[in-house]
Formats: structure tokens, C-alpha cells, sequence
């Protein structure tokens, strides 16, 4: 049973941080709640063997299996649902204003780089993510 | 005493809920928050007093006992850094109302203030390793919030990378977390001191690592810092001046907490940390050299300093720790006050462009005046509080016998002086380099609300009373780190209720 979630939890992680490594919002939030729940089945299993619900009276206490966890891991949940729900409101923000959800680069940073007519580099770089996250859609 | 404890999260949270009811009514809602800050204001002086005499205060949430409820702790540096940050709390509230731009725009930016305060409170006050990660996230949905709230694109843009780099961060915590959990069976700091030794020495150097990395991200260190200069001048004006000052030194904190405290010394990162700091400092005062915008500038400059904490930390000596202390209560005050200037001279000139702005130092001589306060402070001139801050960390640097790093922080200084004095030349002497510019400093416009004004010399004021009071404060910072060096006490007091 815990080698299946561990195997879970890695293959979890490993896709998590595929999609993270996106371009589009859409994509890296899908890889962020991968990786959640990665992390999530992780702290699950860290409370050791699975055993009889923890409620007094039920059943004898050493068959039990640790609350602690679980109750670690539903708030993780809970947090990581607020998150991923105003990341999508951002995401459908992004989507009104440029008609995209493309995480865009920090164009300053450019400008500094090369002290440049600011226009054309924000042109150029707005150019190659678009080119970037279509690539990726053809994947 | 102990009841107090609480209360620094509670009261904010109570007040972010009856700021939601009042949604309607601004008014009400300014007189919820500020009163909300005040009382926290008020109950971190009378913690930091009682705990400076009497030693650390424990209670225990919901009358469970240590290791099973959830501990809430306030040793020295919890309080000092609970006075500290209260006070920058209630300052930047009173100047963004009198800014009155995104605080009289939307009814959320007085809730999800308050519950930035009260997470920036949990992070100090909680003795539980899972509680932390739950305040950290409380301060960060808000920020998040905060940081997003104009809705503007370039904000969306920022926000977006903000919001996950975030995340990421949190899903390390998370699995640092299960791990911890895995290997000692306890969330509980004061247990897990008692317990990490137990652990086999390569285990430990992980956890310590992997808590490095997670609380590296919200400090900012080198290479995880990349997020901080990008995010933070986009944000509203009063905001970027709380995010400056306190959120990263939230992390600062916590690295330092874990550091002295989860594990022995044989688990202390010093060498990688002192790699790390050298490195903060430099690529962030060399990134801040090269911007042209104003708030850019000194986000760079948060990463630079960021080092010097780092620094001081990594020493693992009293007079080290103790520096970093000091340094950590100067930076707050003092970033926060550099930033609200920012803000007037952005009201003033309507831009933060040093190749737009110019000649302030004759059209708003009292910007140009609270400005050069900080800035020397912040550049480490005697006598201010800066000065004491470097020459402690140098002196600690020397007594360890670590040149290298003695030598980048003397270097960075000088390099911190260059950007300071670029800053002063560009925006305050010389002459405005763009008609609209000029046309607003000269307008009525351009006019900053005296209450602005009047909360940056309050910040600013307090920057000058750590010189003052360098003294005292700096014997105070000497009692803390022999604190963190002897973490036997806080885990005696906290699982066994005395010293």
C-alpha cells in the first residue's frame, strides 16, 4: 500500500513539475494542483500503516491510525483550494485583458538589459511566449 | 500574561470580519482597522516589555497540552519583532488612507490588510512547525490580494508569476512538513529540537536544507530571489512598503528560528549560508545599480540587505546572531520608510522614473529631507542606525575570522552608498527631465496629502529613534541571540511549562 502511494506521489510530482514548466496559466495551474496533491499523499502516508478510524470507544487505540496527519493534510487542502481558486480568477483576469492566459516575462528587466526603445521589446517579447505556448499546444 | 498572546492574531482576524460586514461603509471600516492595529501595537509593547523581564511567555491554544495542541511562543525575538512590525502596520494603514487611492477604491483592501497582520503576527507567536506554514499562507493569500487589487495588466503579469512561484514554495513546505512528520513523528518545534539529534546526521542536513529552500524563496535569497524585484513595484503604492518591509523579513525570521532551533550544531548550514549571503548581497546590490525605475531599484536593494541578515546569522556566534538581530528591526523601519518616500515622490512627480524626475529638492524640500534620512541610514553612515548594524555584523565577521565575506559586505556597502547617492542625484538635484513631470511638481496636483506626510515622518522618526537608541536596543539584540544559542530554555519552557 505504500510503496503504491509513493509510487503515486513521485509520478504526481514528476507530471506536476512537467506542467509547471509551461507557458500558459491554464497548463502550470493544472501542474500546481498535480503537485499538491503530490505533496498532500506524501503527508498522508508520513503517519505510517493505515489502521481502524481514530475515535474513542470504536475500536482499541493501538489500531488506530494517526489522526495528526490527516487533519494536517485536509487544511493543506483547504489552502491549496483557496489558492488554486484565485489563481484561475487571475487567470480569467489575464484572459479579459490580452485575450491569453500566456505567463508573460518581466519586460523591464529586458528593457534594463539592453536599453532598447521599450516598445519594440515588449513587441518582440510578447512575440516569442505566444510562439512558445503555441508550440507547446501542438504538443 | 499568557492570555495576551493571542491576541495580536485574533483582534486583526476579528476586525477583517466586522471590515467585511462594514463593507459599505469606509469610514467604519478605518476606524475598525486602525483601532484593530493600535490594540496590537499596544499588546506587543506590553509582551516585549514583560518578556525582555521575565522571559519567554508560552500558551497553549485550546488548553492542550505542548506537544499535542498547538504552541504559541513569544520569546525576546518574537517580540521585538512583533513591536516592529505592529507599529509599520498601523503607519502604512494611516498613510494609505491618505493616499486614499486603491484603500477608498475597494472595499477589500481593509479585511485583507488586517489579515496580512494578523499572519505576519502567527509567523512570529507559533511554536508549531505546521501552524507556521498556516500563517505563512493566511500572510500570503492576503498578499496576494493586495498585490493584484488594481487589476491592471502589468499586475495580472506579476501577480501571476507571484502567485505560483508562491505556491511552489508552500508545496515544499508541505512535503518539508510530511518528511519532518515522517522521520520524528512531531510538527512541534520544541519536540522536534528535543528530537532532530536523534535523527542521523544526513537526514538532518536535509530537513535543514529543504527549510533553507522553502523560507529562501519568501526571503528572497540568492538564487531564489528572482520573483522579489519583479512583483513587489507593481503592487499599490502604501503596499509595496509593507511587502518591503516585513513580508521578507518574515522569512528572514523563520530561517533564523529554524536554524537556532530545530537543529544541533553539527546541522547548522554556516558555510553554505555564508556562500549564500555573499552572494545576496552582490547580485542584489548589482541589480539594483542597473534600474531606472525607483521602486525596482530598491526592491533590489531589499535583496542586497537580505544578505547581511543572512550573514550574520550564518556566523553561529552571540555577537553574529546578535547583529542580525539588529540589523533585521533597522531594515524593517527603515526599507519601510524608503518606500513610503517613494510614494511621494511618485504622488509628487507622477513618476518613479529616475531619467523623468528631477530637481525635488527645490520644488518639495521636505520629501527631499525625509528621504535623506533613510538613505544614509540605509547607506551605513554614523551615526545612523545602519552604521551600528554593519559595524556589529563586520566586528562579529572579524572576531570569526571569516575575511571573505568581511570584505563583500564592506565592498556592497560602499556600492549601496553609489546607488543611494545615484537615487539623490537623479530624483532630488538636477532638473525635471520631462514636461509632464515638471508640470505636476509645479501644479497643485503635485501637492502630497499631509496625512501621507505626516505617516512617512512618523516612520522615518522611528528610524532615527533606533540611532538613538541604538544602545539599549543593541544589548537587547545581544540578550536574544544568547537566547537562540541556548535553545534548551525554549524547549524547557514550552513541553515542561517552566525555566
Amino acid at each position: 500500500m505504500s510503496v503504491l502511494l509513493a509510487f503515486g506521489c513521485a509520478v504526481l510530482f514528476a507530471t506536476g513539475t512537467w506542467m509547471l514548466l509551461q507557458r500558459r496559466l491554464s497548463r502550470i495551474l493544472i501542474g500546481v494542483g498535480l503537485m499538491g496533491h503530490g505533496a498532500n499523499i506524501l503527508l498522508l502516508t508520513s503517519g505510517g500503516e493505515g489502521g481502524e478510524s481514530p475515535i474513542i470507544g470504536t475500536a482499541p487505540a493501538a489500531d488506530f491510525s494517526d489522526p495528526l496527519p490527516q487533519a494536517l493534510a485536509l487544511t493543506s487542502i483547504v489552502i491549496t483550494f483557496g489558492v488554486t481558486a484565485f489563481l484561475l480568477a487571475l487567470g480569467y483576469r489575464s484572459w479579459k485583458i490580452t485575450h491569453d492566459d500566456v505567463v508573460e516575462d518581466d519586460v523591464e528587466d529586458r528593457f534594463i538589459a539592453s536599453r532598447w526603445s521599450s516598445d519594440q521589446i515588449v513587441e518582440e517579447s510578447r512575440e516569442a511566449e505566444r510562439e512558445q505556448a503555441a508550440d507547446e499546444d501542438r504538443l | 500574561m499568557n492570555a495576551l498572546i493571542p491576541l495580536p492574531v485574533i483582534v486583526p482576524l476579528l476586525g477583517a470580519a466586522l471590515c467585511v460586514v462594514a463593507a459599505r461603509a469606509r469610514m467604519v471600516q478605518r476606524v475598525i482597522s486602525l483601532a484593530a492595529l493600535t490594540s496590537n501595537v499596544v499588546v506587543s509593547i506590553i509582551l516585549f516589555i514583560r518578556v525582555d523581564d521575565d522571559g519567554m511567555a508560552v500558551t497553549q491554544a485550546g488548553g492542550w497540552k505542548a506537544p499535542l495542541g498547538i504552541t504559541l511562543a513569544v520569546d525576546r525575538l518574537a517580540a521585538v519583532m512583533l513591536v516592529v512590525s505592529s507599529l509599520m502596520l498601523l503607519w502604512v494603514l494611516v498613510y494609505a488612507i491618505g493616499q486614499g487611492a486603491e484603500e477608498s477604491r475597494f472595499a477589500a483592501f481593509n479585511p485583507v490588510y488586517l489579515v496580512l497582520a494578523a499572519g505576519v503576527s502567527a509567523s512570529f507567536i507559533t511554536g508549531d512547525l505546521f501552524n507556521l506554514f498556516v500563517a505563512f499562507e493566511m500572510m500570503l493569500v492576503a498578499s496576494y490580494v493586495l498585490l493584484t487589487l488594481g487589476g491592471r495588466p502589468g499586475q495580472v503579469r506579476s501577480g501571476m508569476s507571484y502567485v505560483v512561484i508562491s505556491l511552489i514554495a508552500s508545496t515544499f513546505f508541505i512535503t518539508a512538513l510530511a518528511l519532518i512528520y515522517a522521520a520524528t513523528g512531531t510538527v512541534n518545534m520544541a519536540e522536534l529540537a528535543e528530537r532532530t539529534p536523534e535523527l542521523s546526521s544526513g537526514v538532518r542536513t536535509g530537513f535543514s536544507l529543504l527549510l533553507i529552500a522553502v523560507f529562501g524563496v519568501k526571503a528572497g535569497l540568492f538564487p531564489l530571489f528572482f520573483w522579489l524585484p519583479d512583483s513587489y513595484p507593481t503592487a499599490p503604492g502604501a503596499i509595496t512598503a509593507v511587502f518591503a518591509g516585513l513580508l521578507t523579513k518574515v522569512g528572514v525570521y523563520a530561517i533564523i528560528r529554524s536554524q537556532t532551533l530545530l537543529f544541533p550544531p553539527d546541522a547548522q548550514q554556516g558555510t553554505l549560508l555564508l556562500v549564500v549571503a555573499g552572494l545576496t548581497m552582490v547580485v542584489g546590490v548589482l541589480g539594483a545599480i542597473a534600474q531606472d525605475d525607483l521602486r525596482r531599484m530598491l526592491s533590489f536593494h531589499i535583496v542586497s540587505h537580505i544578505g547581511y541578515m543572512i550573514f550574520g546569522l550564518a556566523l553561529f556566534t552571540l555577537a553574529g546572531i546578535a547583529g542580525a538581530v539588529f540589523y533585521v528591526v533597522h531594515h524593517i523601519v527603515v526599507k519601510t520608510a524608503l518606500f513610503l518616500v517613494v510614494g511621494l515622490v511618485e504622488w509628487h512627480a507622477g513618476s518613479d522614473r529616475l531619467s523623468r524626475v528631477g530637481g525635488i529638492v527645490r520644488s518639495a524640500p521636505m520629501i527631499a529631507v525625509l528621504f535623506a534620512f533613510p538613505a544614509l541610514s540605509i547607506a551605513g553612515l554614523p551615526p545612523f542606525s545602519g552604521f551600528v548594524g554593519k559595524f556589529a555584523l563586520v566586528g562579529a565577521g572579524i572576531e570569526s575570522s571569516e575575511w571573505v565575506i568581511v570584505a563583500v559586505s564592506l565592498l556592497v556597502s560602499l556600492l549601496t552608498i553609489y546607488v543611494m547617492v545615484r537615487i539623490w542625484s537623479n530624483v532630488f538635484w538636477g532638473e525635471a527631465e520631462d514636461a509632464q513631470v515638471e508640470a505636476r511638481m509645479e501644479s497643485e496636483a503635485g501637492r502630497v496629502p499631509w496625512v501621507m506626510s505626516a505617516a512617512t515622518s512618523v516612520v522615518v522618526a522611528m528610524s532615527l529613534l533606533l540611532m538613538v537608541f541604538a544602545g539599549p536596543l543593541y544589548s537587547f539584540a545581544e540578550r536574544t541571540a544568547a537566547d537562540l544559542l541556548k535553545p534548551e530554555q525554549y524547549v524547557e519552557t514550552v513541553l515542561r511549562g517552566g525555566s
